[in-house]
């Protein structure tokens, strides 16, 4: 069961928590990505491509599915504005055992940092700038290649 | 044939609108080509696009490079490389 939700409301853990246990399966690996505290940044504001960021969530989804025979796979990923310590994205996962959960899900976080078509702006006081891509992120998401 | 062109973040910004609908001469033929053509149109189109390097593209919704086609489509998106999660 893939569920993708691409939403500006607050991401309930508790419900996404649910919906992933009740895949039944043996094992659920979870990851929640913050906006940092920790750099100065004001506001995050997050822009997508409404009907493309939903369709290239599903088929990372639907790829990791296949590839750790997962019984469920969840990524909810927040849009618009954003104050730092609020949750950005989860993503869930669940499977008969560990291994294919904790792999899987860390696959999906990183794909879906280059796949999908999210953009950042941040505002560190009067300062608004649009992030530049890391090369890290390409980095981490074809560590998953081959 | 008329197509939907959406621009997101700083190259939305720098055109002043987030989305078009034109009708490129027949011989635009890729996604090169209608930057290229687009640019010519307004002094906000040719600041947007200064950099094509900085470009990426969707041609109905789908990633594409920019030598990509777009006979027949009806969507084209051209945007910043992502940098979303």
């Amino acid at each position: 069961m893939i569920r993708i939700l691409v939403d500006a409301a607050a991401i309930d853990v508790a419900v996404e928590m649910a919906t992933i246990e009740a895949a039944g399966a043996g094992a659920v690996a979870t990851f929640t990505g913050l906006v940092r505290a920790d750099d100065g940044v004001g506001t995050l504001e997050l822009e997508h491509y409404p009907g493309a960021t939903e369709a290239a969530l599903h088929a990372v989804a639907a790829s990791a599915v296949e590839r750790w025979s997962l019984l469920a796979a969840t990524i909810v990923h927040r849009v618009g504005v954003m104050q730092p310590g609020e949750r950005i994205v989860f993503v869930g996962t669940s499977a008969a055992h560990r291994s294919a959960a904790l792999e899987a899900c860390a696959f999906l976080i990183d794909r879906l940092k280059t796949d999908a078509p999210f953009w950042k702006r941040e505002t560190r006081g009067s300062d608004t700038r649009w992030v530049e891509p890391r090369g890290t992120d390409d980095a981490a998401a074809k560590r998953w290649e081959g | 044939m008329a197509v939907d062109i959406l621009y997101f973040a700083w190259v939305r910004e720098a055109v002043g609108i987030g989305q078009e609908r034109i009708d490129p001469p027949a011989e635009i033929a890729t996604v090169a080509a209608l930057i290229d053509w687009l640019a010519a149109r307004s002094e906000d189109h040719a600041r947007a696009f200064a950099d094509r390097g900085r470009l990426r593209a969707a041609v109905d919704q789908v990633f594409v490079p920019l030598d990509a086609s777009i006979v027949g489509a009806r969507e084209v998106a051209i945007f910043p490389p992502v940098t979303g999660g």
